[in-house]
């Protein structure tokens, strides 16, 4: 029983969306409803309740040497997108049921019969993955595959991936493969990838990291996601001097409000 | 589900129907369609980029509440603040009249409020759901233990100071109507308010940018409410309540003089499209409309004074409400913001 990770290497990804497949047969996930958005090859979009993985299609205005393409084709990266199990998690914070844990393998998970579909968890996600199901109001997200985890095995997403671009396994180690990957790609001429894994942010890292190529915000990746509860204090100093206002201004009203002032009215 | 396939077939094929009468509809009303990411042919191809995203789809969700959450908002304000101008004009021996009806607005409101907050949820149980854990780190864990407890305790000064009125005092209703006032009134407090803290601490932008003022705006526009409501019961001769409710009109017209005179991308949804319509008409009625009608029910007289002062407390009511739906919807707006997580806002300040 350890802590683990996901590293999902967009510079292996050929976006077959055996992950979304394996994902959804796996853990039983409804299907997408299909619309043609027009977005590369990618109609599904986002994360969300029936999308617990979600390859995305990043069309990029031709850059010679980008995917080997020819200079005039615009280039096509693929990355496969998952809830990024942070670490200081704003949904888990702002679950009011208790819903909401996490899992001795480090990943947050949401427990379905505890779930009252209150939805403050949508709100509360940086990286907008949680979301309601419309069907039954409670709220879907990855589950980090917290049963096959218990069983041993590797998540669904991560055994299916014909090329490894989805890798699984212990934090540090992960961590590890993550930065001799990147030093090979530098190494091979790939000057542009990047992991992304938001450790200086208030989310303080994840336990889904990626490596990506050029801005991270390409990828619909936040350069600061920001975990909601950094917003608590202010909120509550503004509530505790809102309260004292009101009770001050109220006693101030009625007390120099002298019409009524008969301290033996209310007891008749 | 006895043959999905066939189910499915008509309802896309109805839904197909009724999409392109939309279509029609929409290329009629401005002589062209245009659908986000849909381009005609031989348009260049949509691109993801640093500065546009992904496609310029939003990263983040939209609020997944329904109608009842901003009823809700407005509801409990006022129920709080009503609770606490009853139990405080009690306490210094207000008119008895003013004090029951305060109190009956508090208890309308914490019946009022659970029932639209299990109306959102679905069934009843999942209400009992958020009463297995008290979460100090979740604003919606202690807002909801603050609605049981003020409900309680405000239903019970209602029910006790009835059967008081009704069958003369005895101890127990005494105990009972005094400690469900003070309940009432030590949580109607924080209740009147938290709402603000409740959709400050989270990752929609126009929301928690507002974080340290929007529990004080809503607090004075719940204010501003149950003085409106009791001042519509017959208490507008009340002093108090008209100091009261000038105060909280005043406040209001401060805080949305402070929010136009903030320049940011990030309060766009306050001040363009429906939802700006909305925060701004409910900011100007509970604000400057109400508080000039309340200056002027001072120096005008009898008769004309009454109804300047009904028509503020119209305002400040109607006012609330706008308001709490017109922040709502601004953080739905807010949530279609691609642009606005994508920012390095706090990089650069750093």
């Amino acid at each position: 029983m350890s802590v683990t990770a996901f590293l999902t290497d967009s510079t292996l990804c050929i976006g077959c969306k055996a992950c979304e497949v394996a994902c959804k047969e796996w853990n039983g996930v409804g299907d997408d409803p299909l619309d043609w958005t027009g977005f590369s090859y990618d109609n599904t979009g986002a994360l969300g309740a029936s999308t617990w993985r979600h390859v995305k299609f990043v069309e990029q205005a031709p850059s010679p040497g980008v995917g080997g393409n020819a200079g005039a084709q615009a280039s096509w990266t693929f990355s496969s997108d998952v809830c990024k199990h942070c670490e200081e998690a704003g949904c888990l914070e702002a679950c009011p049921t208790g819903s909401i844990v996490r899992t001795e393998f480090g990943g947050v998970f949401i427990q379905p019969d505890v779930c009252n579909g209150c939805g403050y968890c949508v709100t509360a996600c940086p990286f907008g993955v949680v979301e309601r199901n419309p069907k039954d109001g409670r709220a879907f997200k990855c589950t980090f595959c917290y049963d096959r985890q218990k069983a041993g095995l590797t998540p669904a997403c991560a055994k299916a991936c014909p090329t490894e671009s989805i890798k699984f396994g212990e934090i540090d180690d992960i961590r590890q493969q993550a930065n001799s990957r990147l030093e090979e790609l530098h190494r091979r001429g790939v000057e542009d990838a990047a992991i992304y894994d938001p450790g200086e942010s208030s989310v303080r890292g994840t336990h889904a990291m990626f490596i990506v190529r050029g801005d991270p915000r390409t990828y619909n990746l936040p350069p600061a996601p920001e975990v909601p509860t950094t917003y608590m204090k202010k909120a509550w100093i503004s509530s505790a001097i809102a309260s004292g206002m009101l009770l001050g201004g109220t006693l101030l009203a009625f007390l120099s409000d002298g019409r009524h002032k008969n301290p033996r009215a209310r007891r008749r | 589900m006895s043959n999905p396939q066939v189910t499915s077939n008509a309802n896309t094929a109805a839904s197909r129907e009724r999409r392109l009468d939309e279509i029609r509809r929409g290329a009629e009303r401005q002589q062209q369609f245009e659908v986000i990411g849909k381009r005609p042919m031989g348009a260049p191809f949509p691109q993801a980029s640093p500065q546009n995203g992904y496609y310029q789809i939003p990263l983040l969700k939209e609020p997944p509440w329904t109608w009842e959450i901003p009823l809700y908002f407005f509801v409990g304000g006022a129920a709080g603040a009503a609770a606490v101008i009853g139990a405080i004009a009690d306490f210094t021996g207000g008119d008895r009249e003013l004090v029951r009806h305060a109190r009956w607005i508090a208890a309308a409101g914490s019946v009022l409020s659970p029932a639209l907050l299990i109306s959102d949820l679905g069934r009843p149980e999942r209400f009992l759901a958020m009463l297995r854990v008290f979460k100090p780190q979740s604003p919606m864990s202690v807002g909801v233990w603050t609605l049981v407890g003020f409900s309680t305790g405000a239903v019970a000064a209602a029910f006790a100071g009835h059967l008081r009125d009704r069958y003369g005092a005895s101890l127990p209703l005494r105990v009972l109507e005094n400690a469900g006032q003070a309940a009432s009134l030590a949580l109607g407090l924080p209740f009147s308010n938290y709402t603000g803290v409740l959709i400050g601490a989270t990752t929609i932008p126009v929301w928690n940018r507002n974080a340290s003022t929007l529990p004080l705006h809503f607090g004075a526009s719940g204010l501003g409410a149950a003085v409106g409501i009791l001042e519509l019961m017959g208490h507008g001769k009340s002093r108090a309540l008209r100091a009261l409710g000038l105060g909280a009109a005043i406040f209001e017209t401060l805080e949305g003089a402070h929010l136009e005179s903030r320049g940011s991308a990030v309060l766009d949804p306050l001040k363009h499209g429906r939802s700006g319509w909305l925060t701004r008409a409910g900011g100007a009625l509970a604000g400057p409309v109400s508080a000039g009608l309340r200056t002027a029910s001072y120096f005008g007289s009898g008769k004309r004074s009454r109804s300047l002062q009904r028509w503020a407390s119209r305002c400040s009511i109607i006012g609330s409400l706008v308001t709490r739906i017109g922040w709502i919807y601004a953080g739905h707006m807010s949530a279609r913001d691609w642009r606005l997580p994508l920012e390095r806002h706090d990089l650069e300040q750093a």
